[in-house]
């Protein structure tokens, strides 16, 4: 099957955004302007005005003496850029791979999507028809290039869709405005009586690179479909993606649900013929209001699981605000990884950190509470009992060092080190009694000091003498002194409770 | 005809254990030494599949409970098995897990913000059977949600334990058992100087078809051993008033 392009070409792109803010523009002329070498230009008009014969790059004094009623207002360039993307944004509904064609147009890549709204006329017809109840005049065309598609839809004045194979015919009586030149350019061949293309596009290509430059054989290449043009999609299309139009915009949870499971089926039976799973996903609703909604998940190992999948998503779909209804949804896999089919189980025992299982319920969890409070952790080669372990980055990451066993670390341990009072005999030696929370522990028994000094190369500060102590009740505590006891800055704290 | 009633007693007891959950012991390969304790439990065997709650006595014994229930841990999830550790504000310090004979790498750690996610993490977690055991630490407790974490063991047969800190008001739970920990003042080895050996006094308040007891225990080389047998003598009040 060949390409097939469709170039939409927004007429009056800035003045019909403007008359959507404003009705009342809709009726009287109307341009924008825009200040040039100390005057005001015209950069837009609208239909009124265009047939009161202002045009585009007059003055707007002169305007105003031919029409005097027009009315004028500041444009706004890069308010139309976000506008037609946002425009494009919209039309991926027509097509996966759509691409911003600056200052007043669309292109979109519609090979094999026509069949969907049954033939090339109903799709052109289509797009045509909800852009203009969106309040934006266009015409659109569809040809094999997007050269000859963009000149027929701005150029041509008989019918946009081009059969497949004729767009050379309908070109050639195009003016050379439709080849996309350069000014200079496009000056020289009027000035030489070419003003259609047939005329000058069968001469040597070495003459016409000579006086006309490389730029007019790429265009003609390009319009012809000799030379491939590349487009630039607004979103770059994942490889792993599944798309499901509906008939009628979806506003229910159920309806959402439905549409995601049918999704998540194809997508992972594809997965799964490939022997790939995937590891992170968006699901992606396109609203008729044109706001795009989505959620994301993300799997600790790679799965082509349906069920666990739409789990994950499940409880997040009370998050989708589908507004007036949702037309167009998109699940798409960024991350996909090799998944190969697992072994049966031989025997069963209680599974490791391997499990799929596991990985399921970390998964769950994670989509529920946010990936940061799902932690598993790994010893990490440091004295300072706060750096002495790491967050792994995954279930199935292996420990590169032993867990220390030689020094006793308490088994809970507070964020933060708690200032206490305390009474000690002799300097090095461990304290007689302390006061923490209010309450007075005498020292019955304790273990100490163990020095653990700053890591310098990491954090300035004074070094920890540890004690292990145990109260009089039998409760053990880690506390330290940081500093010298012959200092004046020294200060007791808690920071640990033995079991 | 002597004989087969007494098969027949003896039959429909292990039936009413099977009902209410208990497996009997030969279906569990792990098998818990806890010594002395072990008269206690039915069977004879500490009860894995099943829920134990724990109470620390005050709010300085919440280490010491954590330090009991970490080593009921290290006989629970073996060399392979992997533990969830559910807590609102964990002090817990991984590193310290190791010298209770548990590899910290096979904990999972789940912070979270409010209780009840709490509630709905443990359950999803005992629902897992690929999880030996399940920590939550949760001050509250209802029946409701107790029966749920239950029903929720006896499908997957994972050990649940729930602590309790800073537990306001104690009520019936669907639990199988409940303990009672406080920290004791370490031994003295042939008096040397320095601390001993973690000693904890622990009070099997209830446990369900068993017979409550009192015993005084401490870690010491990797193994749980009770130092002697105390005598139970006081229930908590609302616990007679909720009987």
């Amino acid at each position: 099957m060949g390409k097939r392009f469709v170039s939409i070409w927004f007429r009056y792109l800035s003045t019909d955004w403007f008359s959507l803010r404003r009705p009342e523009l809709r009726k009287i002329p109307f341009v924008l302007r825009t200040p040039s070498h100390g005057r005001m230009v015209i950069s837009a008009s609208n239909a009124i005005a265009r047939a009161k014969g202002i045009s585009d790059g007059m003055v707007l004094a002169d305007a105003r003496a031919a029409v005097p009623s027009v009315v004028a207002l500041d444009d706004q360039p890069e308010l139309m850029l976000k506008l037609l993307r946002r425009l494009g944004e919209w039309s991926i509904r027509y097509a996966p791979n759509v691409a911003i064609d600056p200052p007043d147009g669309l292109l979109l890549d519609a090979s094999g999507c026509s069949h969907l709204w049954g033939g090339d006329a109903n799709y052109v017809s289509d797009i045509e028809q909800k852009l203009e109840t969106h309040g934006y005049g266009v015409r659109a065309a569809m040809a094999d290039t997007i050269g000859a598609a963009w000149a027929i839809a701005r150029y041509s004045r008989g019918p946009g869709i081009i059969e497949s194979g004729k767009h050379h015919e309908v070109v050639m009586s195009l003016p050379p405005e439709a080849l996309r030149l350069e000014p200079e350019a496009l000056e020289r061949l009027h000035k030489l009586g070419l003003h259609q293309l047939h005329q000058f596009i069968s001469m040597p290509r070495a003459t016409l690179r000579r006086r006309f430059g490389a730029q007019m054989l790429l265009r003609i290449d390009q319009a012809t479909g000799a030379l491939e043009e590349r487009m630039e999609p607004i979103q770059p299309m994942e490889p792993y993606q599944e798309r499901l139009p509906c008939l009628e915009p979806i506003v229910t949870a159920k309806g959402i649900e439905i549409a995601l499971e049918r999704l998540l089926e194809t997508l992972c039976h594809r997965l799964r013929q490939e022997q790939k799973g995937l590891r992170a996903a968006v699901f992606k609703g396109y609203r008729v209001d044109g706001k795009v909604v989505q959620l994301d998940i993300g799997t600790s190992r790679p799965s082509h699981h349906v069920i666990h999948l739409f789990k994950l998503f499940e409880v997040k779909i009370s998050t989708l605000e589908p507004a007036l209804g949702i037309e167009l949804f998109i699940l798409e896999a960024p991350k996909v990884e090799e998944l190969l089919p697992e072994q049966e189980q031989l025997w069963e025992e209680a599974g490791g950190l391997d499990d799929m299982r596991l990985s399921e319920l970390v998964d769950k969890l994670a989509g529920k509470f946010g990936a940061k409070s799902v932690r598993r952790y790994l010893p990490d080669e440091h004295y300072w009992p706060e750096r002495s372990f790491r967050p792994a980055l995954s279930l199935q990451e292996k420990a590169t060092t032993l867990w220390r066993v030689d020094k006793l670390r308490p088994l809970q341990l507070l964020n933060k080190p708690e200032k206490i009072e305390v009474s000690a005999p002799i300097p090095d030696y461990p304290p007689m009694l302390f006061r923490y929370k209010g309450k007075v522990h005498e020292v019955a028994r304790a273990d100490g000091p163990e020095r653990i000094e700053q890591e310098w190369w990491l954090q300035q500060g004074q070094h920890r003498d540890y004690y292990r102590i145990e109260d009089k009740e039998g409760h053990r505590f880690w506390l330290f002194r940081s500093g010298h006891y012959d200092d004046k800055s020294f200060q007791w704290y808690v920071h640990g409770f033995f079991a | 005809m002597q004989q087969s009633r007494a098969d027949i007693l003896s039959s429909l007891q292990s039936d009413i254990l099977r009902l209410q959950g208990f497996k009997s012991p030969g279906n569990t390969t792990a098998r818990l030494n806890l010594g002395l304790m072990d008269a206690a439990f039915p069977h004879g065997v500490f009860p894995l599949g099943a829920i134990h709650e724990f109470l620390p006595a005050g709010e300085e014994d919440i280490a010491a409970t954590s330090g009991f229930v970490a080593s009921l841990l290290s006989n629970v999830t073996g060399a392979n098995g992997i533990a969830l550790w559910i807590s609102t504000s964990r002090t817990l310090f991984p590193p310290a897990l190791k010298s209770f004979g548990i590899s910290p790498e096979r904990f999972i750690f789940i912070d979270l913000k409010k209780e009840k996610d709490v509630w709905w993490a443990v359950e999803e977690g005992l629902k897992c059977t690929s999880v030996a055991a399940v920590v939550g630490e949760m001050p509250t407790l209802d029946f409701t949600s107790s029966r749920r974490l239950q029903l929720a063991v006896e499908e997957s047969c994972v050990t649940g334990f729930v602590i309790r800190p800073y537990c306001q008001k104690l009520t019936t739970t669907a639990c199988v058992s409940r303990w009672k920990i406080a920290s004791l003042p370490g031994e003295v080895v042939d008096d040397l100087p320095g601390v001993g050996y973690p000693q904890w006094r622990v009070e099997l308040q209830r446990v369900r078809n068993g017979k409550p007891g009192a015993w005084d225990v401490k870690w010491m080389e990797g193994q749980l051993k009770t130092v002697a047998e105390k005598v139970l003598h006081h229930f908590e009040p609302e616990e007679r008033k909720a009987g």
